[in-house]
């Protein structure tokens, strides 16, 4: 019965056909691919990608020293240092972090208290080099500047839920 | 003795003590701010709130309330539990949430306990009292709006330190812990004002920022800037020390530690030798090891023992001096020397060189007498030891020597050697007072030993010592205060001039004279280098100081920080020190920089680890072999009879701040200096 069975598929071909039938069916539906990177998918606000530093609304950077984010870094990739600037308050004289230790968990964001270090929308900032994924302040202070603006958005659309 | 029930638990605890100290012999912590073991009790932060049974029926601060028999102690009750979470919501009022921003975050006293008690929100919503900080010297930053008000720098200011300069003034939200006249500390202790505020009020100005307690590696070591040999614990971050804190030691220095030992520490990254150096055509040029031993090697070819001598520095470990002095053997030199300032001291009877009361001692001693030491200057801990032996009474204390502010009172017998003779011959009042205590001590100190007529005075005060029945079986009130933490262990080693050899004043004419032509500088700075003549100076340590200066060939050697060495404090206690990190550069340790050298010269000495040099300490003296006690010290008859000179007495320490490289080399030190200037003009 079953050697019928299989032998009646076989020579009136509905394999092949729903096989058709289905590239049939996709042909008319709404592509789910994107021209990256032309186009690209959207974001989570919560998504973790690059890191950023911010600053306040008056040029001020965000980063008080606390050491927090360096402390609870379980790859230990973040190195800070920091000293009492000219006016007496309290800033880093040194920020990096090392990108290719990164391991994206957000605990750095989590434990900072004046949401100066954020791990920002981007995700495209691949190198040529692995020197190049050694960030310092300048470079974290630039991304902040680039990415302000999103990155506040991104808060304030994720503050409802904290 | 009352026998207690705490937590339902019954035990007998000693009369006396009270209730928070009863809880802790039952091993209940009781949370607390203003009580601290070795201070007064305020009673004022009300944190260590427990239950009593029988009492009224409140809470009651134990740390104030002493123990009655039959008493019920509650310290986990619903009632205790409220009230300490309704004083930490107090506390927290006027506390500014500034934990990120504050060095004492991490390791603070409020933020330990406000996990336990503290509420996660503030039901206070009016403006928070704000205070001006105040300015304390270079050495205390403060931050008052985070003061907690329970005066326990207050407290060690009068009480330890002596100098009663902090109080506090207005009353609840507007007290304010202040100089009044705003002023920086006149005291050599303000460090330990940083250790004791349980908050971040009072943080340490040149530590300011630079990191945070969970990143430091801690390494257990013996301050070498005095000869207490406080017991020290050094922080580091990588290679570089970042702050010194004290450890707790009752028989040497309790849990203080002076501002030298605390904040010396920036001056181990400045100035420092981390290559050798040869001395060619008058001007001193990088080398290596190899040709730096070379050099040596050509110039000691040939040359008599004799004319070779050796003078070891005040901060060195046991285990260089011993190197040194068994290569100085080999060589055939007997001019070798401890005694960089020419005390007058004697290797022979242990006795005769070190504090033998110990400094646990001055705690029973009832008649003191000092001579020509200023403690406070030469060792600020021991100083407090002093002035805590007489805030508790029944003491009397004089001296010999140099007028100063000892923080305690002190009847002044003379200013020189002849005051000393009258004493001893027992024409002062202050004989009989000496002769009828039980407990006599009779502190000798540099400044009395450290001159042409030092064995004279020596021998003096030993015969006063031996009137006056200072030295017994039971009680052995000889001690000498010295200023050098290599010292003892020099004597201890017997690192004095041999059969016909020369002691320090003795190498220095020779070397003018030219009868000497090489010396070798272990870490030696404190002598006159230009009285080195023409001879060749080998100089091994760890500072760019005044003998690197005259140097003709640079051995780089380590720090105390960065070697384990063997210590032996004024009291002839042996410790050891671990190493907390590594020299800079080419530097190596000290012994294994001697040895080295041994076998270029072919001497080679009979020893390759850390562990066979230890072992030949003990082989030379057997009191290195007891660690952290203090071996007795025999007595016998040291000291040289004869005339004395009418000059007065002069402590050897005129800048507390800066007596050896490191600390020159430190700008903290240097700033602790101008300031200390500043408040002596103003007075």
């Amino acid at each position: 019965m079953a050697s019928l069975d299989r032998t009646a598929r076989a020579f009136l071909l509905t394999e092949l056909i729903s096989g058709f039938a289905l590239t049939l069916k996709y042909m008319f539906k709404p592509k789910v691919t994107v021209n990256y990177p032309h186009e690209k998918g959207p974001l989570s606000p919560r998504f973790r990608g690059e890191h950023v530093l911010r600053r306040y609304p008056n040029g001020e950077e965000r980063c008080i020293a606390c050491k927090l984010c360096e402390a609870i870094c379980p790859a230990q990739a973040i190195t800070i240092e920091a000293e009492p600037r000219d006016d007496g308050s309290r800033r880093t004289t040194r920020y990096d972090i090392d990108m290719t230790k990164c391991i994206y968990c957000g605990f750095c964001q989590e434990a900072c208290p004046v949401d100066a270090i954020v791990e920002g929308p981007n995700f495209e900032f691949s190198t040529e080099t692995r020197e190049e994924l050694m960030y310092n302040k300048d470079k974290l202070l630039a991304n902040g500047d680039r990415w302000e603006s999103l990155i506040a958005a991104n808060l304030h659309a994720d503050a409802a839920y904290r | 003795m009352p026998i207690v029930k705490i937590d339902g638990v019954e035990m007998e605890v000693p009369a006396g003590i009270t209730v928070l100290q009863a809880c802790e012999l039952a091993g209940i912590e009781i949370p607390r701010f203003c009580y601290h073991e070795r201070l007064s009790i305020a009673g004022n932060c009300r944190m260590c709130l427990v239950e009593i049974k029988p009492g009224p029926p409140k809470p009651q601060a134990s740390c104030a309330l002493p123990v009655a028999d039959k008493q019920e102690i509650f310290t986990q009750t619903p009632m205790v539990q409220k009230a300490r979470k309704g004083v930490m919501e107090f506390l927290l009022i006027n506390h500014p949430l500034d934990c990120p921003i504050c060095d004492q975050g991490g390791e603070c006293d409020l933020q330990d306990q406000a996990m336990g008690y503290g509420f996660d929100r503030s039901r206070f919503h009016e403006n928070k009292r704000a205070v001006p900080d105040k300015e304390l010297g270079p050495l205390v930053k403060t931050s008052m709006n985070r003061c907690i008000h329970c005066t326990r720098c207050i407290r060690f200011a009068t009480e330890v330190a002596g100098v009663e300069e902090l109080g506090a003034t207005g009353r609840g939200e507007s007290m304010e812990v202040t100089t009044y006249v705003e002023h920086a500390l006149s005291t050599e202790l303000a460090g330990n004002l940083v250790d004791l505020c349980p908050v971040g009020a009072l943080t340490s100005k040149p530590y300011a920022f630079e990191a945070r307690s969970w990143e430091l590696s801690k390494t257990e070591s013996v301050d070498v800037m005095d000869a207490l040999g406080s017991n020290i614990r050094i922080d580091t971050r990588g290679a570089q020390v970042m702050r010194v804190l004290p450890r707790l030691n009752d028989e040497v220095n309790e849990e203080w530690i002076s501002d030298k030992t605390r904040h010396a520490i920036d001056g181990l990254r400045h100035q420092r030798l981390d290559r050798p150096y040869v001395r060619r055509s008058g001007k001193l040029v990088e080398a290596t090891w190899d040709e730096a031993f070379g050099a040596i090697e050509a110039k000691l070819k040939g040359l008599d023992g004799a004319k070779v001598a050796a003078i070891v520095g005040d901060q060195c470990d046991a285990e260089s001096m011993v190197a040194l002095k068994d290569l100085m053997a080999a060589l055939g030199s007997p001019n070798v020397d401890c005694r960089q300032d020419g005390a007058k001291l004697e290797a022979g009877a242990r006795g005769g060189y070190i504090f033998n009361a110990g400094v646990h001692g001055i705690d029973s001693a009832d008649a003191i007498l000092l001579i020509g030491s200023d403690p406070r200057r030469e060792s600020p801990v021991l100083n407090a030891r002093l002035r805590k032996r007489h805030l508790s009474g029944h003491c009397v204390i004089a001296t010999i020597g140099p007028v100063a502010d000892l923080t305690y009172p002190a009847e002044r017998l003379g200013a020189g050697p002849a005051s000393l003779r009258d004493l001893a011959d027992g024409k002062l009042g202050f004989f009989e007072k000496l002769k009828t205590a039980k407990h006599p001590l009779i502190v000798v100190g540099m400044g009395a030993l450290a001159r042409a007529d030092g064995g004279a005075v020596l021998a003096l005060a030993r015969e006063l010592a031996e009137k006056v029945n200072a030295v017994r079986a039971d009680w052995n009130g000889f001690a000498i205060l010295h200023t050098a933490a290599a010292r003892v262990a020099g004597l201890d080693l017997g690192l004095v001039p041999g059969e016909g050899g020369r002691d320090v004043e003795g190498i220095l004419d020779s070397c003018e004279k030219r009868e000497i032509e090489l010396v070798y500088l272990l870490a030696a700075d404190e002598i006159d280098t230009t009285r080195l003549g023409k001879a060749f100076v080998i100089y091994q340590g760890h500072h760019g100081d005044a003998g690197a200066h005259r140097a003709d060939v640079i051995l780089p050697g380590a720090a105390y920080t960065e070697k384990p060495g063997i210590y032996v404090n004024t009291e002839g206690r042996v410790q050891v020190g671990q190493r907390a990190g590594y020299p800079p550069g080419e530097a190596r340790q000290d012994w294994a920089v001697l040895r080295a050298l041994s076998e270029r010269l072919g001497k080679t000495l009979p020893y390759d680890t850390l562990e066979q040099v230890r072992a030949r300490l003990v082989e030379v003296n057997s009191s290195f072999a007891l660690l952290d006690r203090q071996a007795a010290g025999t007595w016998g008859q040291f000291g040289k009879r004869g005339a004395v000179s009418d000059s007065p007495f002069v402590s050897p320490i005129a800048n507390f701040y800066m007596t050896c490289p490191i600390s020159r080399a430190s700008q903290t030190m240097a700033e602790c200096t101008a300031s200390r200037r500043q408040l002596m003009a103003a007075e």
